[in-house]
């Protein structure tokens, strides 16, 4: 470890080196001739003279008292690498939590095309010297729907839990109601968003679930629904990893009441799993952030929306949407923004909910990983993570006191109950990180029903070692 | 080859790679990439793993993704990728209220590489992310003193979506007293669009205060508005068209007399770091973007931060997790029974928090202020060369000093030569600047533009943009057609009719323009 009180002395030195001279190279005019000669061109005797309309007791009165700078590369690049590195990362741990944010294999074309500074640096520009970047969410958009079987996508959200909030108040503009259904086994991260963000006017009514097989109660479900409900949202695979096999009948119920039936899909199961689409959902939405991104500690989440085409959907959606259209050029591909005063940018508090900078540069990232992917790509992904996440509870379970708690297929995710062996999942989690483990997410808070379980994730990343590791732990840890 | 000493402008062409949609370069059994199959073993051991899957989720058609070898994928991405002129390639004073500042490498390079962010999973225990907390905690401690705020939620993924929580607080805080009659809010026509639709999308009723004749908000119509009804107000200042409201401690004062909360949207802060604070004018909460005044890449749109600020009595309203420091360790609470929850999962964008950090850390107290004053000065150089130009118009509080952008009109040139501020945003990209950005909706100003020549940029580039201004000022008189019908060296040409709002010309994605076009039958689908 480097010495973070020696790098700080350094600094102070160096400071107060520089205090009489200050040139930073992010400022090109700190230049004291250069901004002396800006200063005699715009008629001001000092600095302050450009702040006159900035009455004296509004300004600030002191220095900011923020660290001492540390002014040269190197050593700030130290600095954060000391503070990084004490962090323990899940390429020395092996990490088994999900829960909305999982270990994707990254493709390297992914990280060199959302690491080019023409896109990075890029912001809201037109469509002719940003044609690219049109192109690129066009792409996005076009990729996405091929895999959604759907036809109508935006701009991104900002991620899953804003997708599925933003859905909910799409079915409520279209059909006028103001209650929503949804699993109680929701992402929590999720349910919390959604129950903010759809006050004051629409309420949650939450349906309860099988303890058994983790599946939505269809009686509840009936015995719930009705005239008001403007959407039944479920997940799919659902939070505690199960695949909801009565996703027909809970679409059919829904639409019988006229409601939009809103799945919340994790689209990297989509190469071996129907799209939502194809079994009934009117609106599909979730989080992308498995097709190409990094976890980044929950920097890598980005949301979509996908509906069909037709124009009650369209309208309703709140983000920015590009379409491809003619230029004066005959052959030539031009873009346009599509019912631009949908959005808030458009109307103001007219548009629709509110609208601004998302996730786009994870937005180019999924069209380079579904371009690199294929048809085949994804199966192949989907199917591996479907062995490895079931050769991992199989091991697992075995283990004495350690059971699957759920009789329900699973993917990547499923529920692991320890009752049996008289341990908290906070304990054994804590014994894991010895063993250089990081287990899965508790669910004895959220979900106390289902007794000391714990929800692990194996992805395409784990290998026979890396569940071997495990079971090894497991036994020592019980 | 070289530039024009004289007359500073580029012979300039974008590249122009005349590329395929993506789905035009499939080739059946070509791959991009081959992915991890489990062990023989493993195989062998779970049998058929799709068994189990119920005959209703099973994916029966293969999604219709092109098949492209690898090579060609990444060419493809970097074509289009060169079709664009991000801030990295080109002067962007254009996107005024934007500040598209230099997004410093060296962050940029820990952020997105560095094991100890890149691979960090956000629900780990606060005790294998202790570096991460110090900088998240750091990073609310500096923002905490730039703005004279007492707390810092960093998990608002925008400027927006920090305006919406905002409004979602305060309707938190008014519940909280029982105080069941403050259905509006207030913002003024020059705060971004945002600051009214966030407050119109948490359940506001939204009045607008119009600009007196010298461009600042009217007071006396804001003192009309306000009353019990007000939860709240939103406001920019300087406001979008780079005007200081030297009363705007009025407002606060008056708005707090009703008992409403005062929100200031700082997007545009970046020419008053360490000159003035939200603090001494007295608002309530506040927010700095990120991806503006703090340097993290703009990303084609994001991801972004919103770094939301508030008062010590609404510090429990805050989204949660709340990151804690008990002097040895960081932790993050979740027990915040008053919280309005999650806005964003997990902690928001971390990465950008990373480079926000050392952005400040690059800086100090000295090279924030030195910041502020570059830009401001930056930018009242550029108005008054921008001033000179035929068809420019400078509207409002005239003899004044702009802070760090100015809101500008080709009113006159419009009339002049018929050539309006749609065509030359247009013509700009054919010196290689981005086209400039007009005007948030309704255009207030008419023909406007708005240009923000941040601290990022030096005296010779400001010099070189006001003589593409001026270059095609010049051209407008001369030949207004040829403006017109610009651009002529950017990626592609004119588009026809750009806004798209008929259903049969809407197309989004390939194949809603397949279906639309005709070219193909619309897709087998198994729903209904």
């Amino acid at each position: 470890m480097r010495s973070e009180r020696r790098l700080t002395m350094a600094r102070t030195e160096r400071s107060s080196a520089r205090e009489s001279h200050s040139v930073f190279p992010y400022i090109p005019n700190s230049v004291p001739e250069v901004k002396a000669e800006m200063l005699r061109e715009v008629g001001a005797h000092d600095e302050m003279e450009l702040y006159v309309e900035i009455p004296k007791r509004l300004r600030f009165k002191r220095k900011l008292h923020l660290p001492a700078p540390i002014l040269d590369e190197s050593s700030l690049r130290k600095h954060v690498e000391y503070l990084l590195e004490r962090n323990q990362n899940c390429k020395d741990y092996l990490n088994f939590l999900g829960a909305g944010c999982a270990e994707h294999f990254v493709p390297a074309v992914c990280d060199e095309i959302n690491g080019r500074g023409e896109f990075l640096t890029a912001y809201v520009g037109e469509s002719y010297a940003d044609h690219g970047k049109w192109q690129a969410f066009f792409e996005y958009c076009s990729l996405m729907g091929e895999l959604l079987d759907m036809d109508v996508l935006s701009c991104p959200l900002y991620d899953g839990a804003q997708a599925a909030a933003s859905s909910i108040r799409m079915a409520s503009r279209i059909n006028d109601r103001k209650e929503v259904l949804m699993p109680h086994t929701m992402n929590p991260e999720i349910s919390s968003a959604v129950r903010n963000y759809i006050k004051p006017d629409i309420t949650v009514k939450e349906v309860t679930y099988d303890k058994t097989t983790g599946l939505l109660d269809l009686e509840d479900l009936e015995s719930k629904i009705s005239n008001k409900t403007a959407a039944v949202l479920i997940e799919n695979p659902s939070y505690l990893g199960v695949l909801e096999s009565q996703a027909v009948e809970i679409g059919k119920i829904a639409r019988g009441k006229n409601a939009e039936f809103i799945v919340y899909v994790d689209p990297i199961c989509l190469g071996v799993l129907a799209p939502p689409a194809q079994y009934g959902a009117t609106i599909t939405c979730g989080d992308f952030h498995p097709l190409g991104m990094h976890m980044y500690a929950g920097g890598g989440q980005g949301g979509f929306i996908a509906t069909d085409d037709e124009m009650k959907y369209i309208s309703q959606f709140k983000d920015l949407m590009f379409g491809i259209t003619d230029t004066v050029e005959r052959g030539e591909y031009g873009f346009g923004e599509v019912l631009f005063d949908r959005t808030s940018y458009g109307s103001r508090e007219k548009g629709n909910e509110f609208t601004g900078t998302s996730t786009g540069i994870w937005a180019i990232t999924v069209a380079v990983y579904l371009s690199l992917m294929g048809p085949k790509g994804m199966a192949e992904t989907g199917r591996t993570i479907m062995q490895m996440s079931q050769y991992a509870a199989k091991q697992l379970s075995k283990v004495r006191g350690v059971k699957l708690k759920l009789r329900s297929p699973f993917f990547k995710e499923f529920v692991i109950n320890f009752d049996k062996t008289g341990k908290t999942v906070a304990r054994i989690n804590n014994a894991l990180l010895k063993h250089k483990i990081i287990g899965g997410k508790d669910l004895s808070k959220e979900f106390p029903e289902l007794g000391q379980s714990a929800l692990y994730c194996v992805t395409e990343t784990k290998t026979m070692d890396d569940i071997q590791n495990l079971v090894n732990a497991f036994k020592e840890v019980m | 080859m070289g530039r024009d000493a004289k007359s500073l402008l580029r012979k300039f062409h974008e590249a122009k790679w005349d590329e395929q949609i993506i789905f035009e370069m499939s080739v059946p059994g070509e791959r991009g990439i081959l992915v991890r199959q489990a062990e023989s073993k493993v195989r062998k051991e779970v049998g058929n793993e799709l068994a189990v899957i119920p005959a209703a989720l099973r994916r029966k058609d293969s999604p219709k993704l092109p098949e492209i070898n690898q090579m060609r994928v990444l060419r493809h991405f970097m074509h289009l990728s060169q079709e664009t002129l991000g801030t990295d390639v080109t002067i962007d004073i254009s996107e005024g209220t934007c500040t598209m500042k230099y997004s410093p490498k060296v962050q940029e390079h820990l952020a997105a590489r560095h094991p100890g962010i890149k691979d960090i999973h956000p629900l780990q225990p606060p005790e294998t992310i202790q570096g991460l907390l110090e900088i998240i905690y750091k990073l609310e401690q500096f923002l905490k003193e730039i703005s004279g705020m007492d707390r810092f939620s960093f998990q608002p993924s925008g400027g927006a979506q920090a305006v919406y929580t905002a409004a979602s607080i305060m309707r938190a805080y008014h519940a909280s007293r029982n105080d069941t009659e403050r259905t509006e809010t207030i913002t003024t026509m020059f705060s971004h669009p945002c600051d009214a639709a966030g407050p119109a999308t948490a359940g506001y009723k939204v009045i607008t205060i119009m600009p007196d004749e010298e461009g600042y908000a009217d007071l006396e119509a804001f003192k009309a508005a306000l009353s019990k009804h007000t939860a709240g107000i939103f406001i920019t200042n300087p406001e979008d068209t780079g005007i200081y409201n030297p009363r705007i401690d009025e407002f606060v004062k008056a708005a707090h007399e009703v008992g409403a909360l005062c929100y200031y949207d700082q997007a545009n802060a970046n020419g008053m770091l360490g000159i003035a604070r939200a603090r001494e004018a007295g608002f309530d909460m506040c927010h700095f973007n990120l991806h503006k005044t703090f340097s993290i890449p703009h990303g084609s749109m994001g991801g972004a931060v919103g770094a939301l600020g508030c008062t010590a009595g609404l510090a429990k309203f805050l989204p949660i997790p709340q990151v804690k420091f008990d002097g040895k360790r960081y932790r993050l609470d979740y027990d915040c029974p008053q919280s309005i929850g999650k806005v964003r999962s997990f902690m928001g964008n971390t990465q950008s928090l990373l480079k926000a950090y050392s952005w400040i850390m690059q800086h100090g107290a000295e090279g924030l202020r030195e910041t502020a004053v570059c830009s401001v000065l930056n930018n009242n150089y550029m108005l008054k060369k921008l001033s000179e130009i035929p068809g420019v118009v400078v509207p409002y509080a005239h003899g004044k000093r702009r802070l760090e952008q100015v809101r500008y009109s080709w009113e006159k040139l419009k009339q002049d030569t018929g050539v309006g501020t749609d065509d030359v945003l247009r013509r700009m990209a054919d010196f290689g600047l981005q086209h400039y950005w007009t005007s948030h909706h309704p255009w207030v100003v008419p023909e406007p533009f708005t240009l923000e020549p941040c601290e990022s940029y030096s005296k010779d580039d400001i010099d070189e943009y006001v003589a593409v201004l001026r270059q095609i000022s010049k051209e407008a008189y001369d030949n207004p057609e040829f403006v017109k019908h610009a651009p002529y060296n950017s990626v592609v040409h004119k588009v026809i009719n750009s806004s798209i709002n008929e259903p049969e010309r809407i197309a989004v994605t390939w194949r809603q323009y397949l279906k639309k076009r005709g070219l193909q039958k619309p897709m087998s689908s198994l729903r209904k």
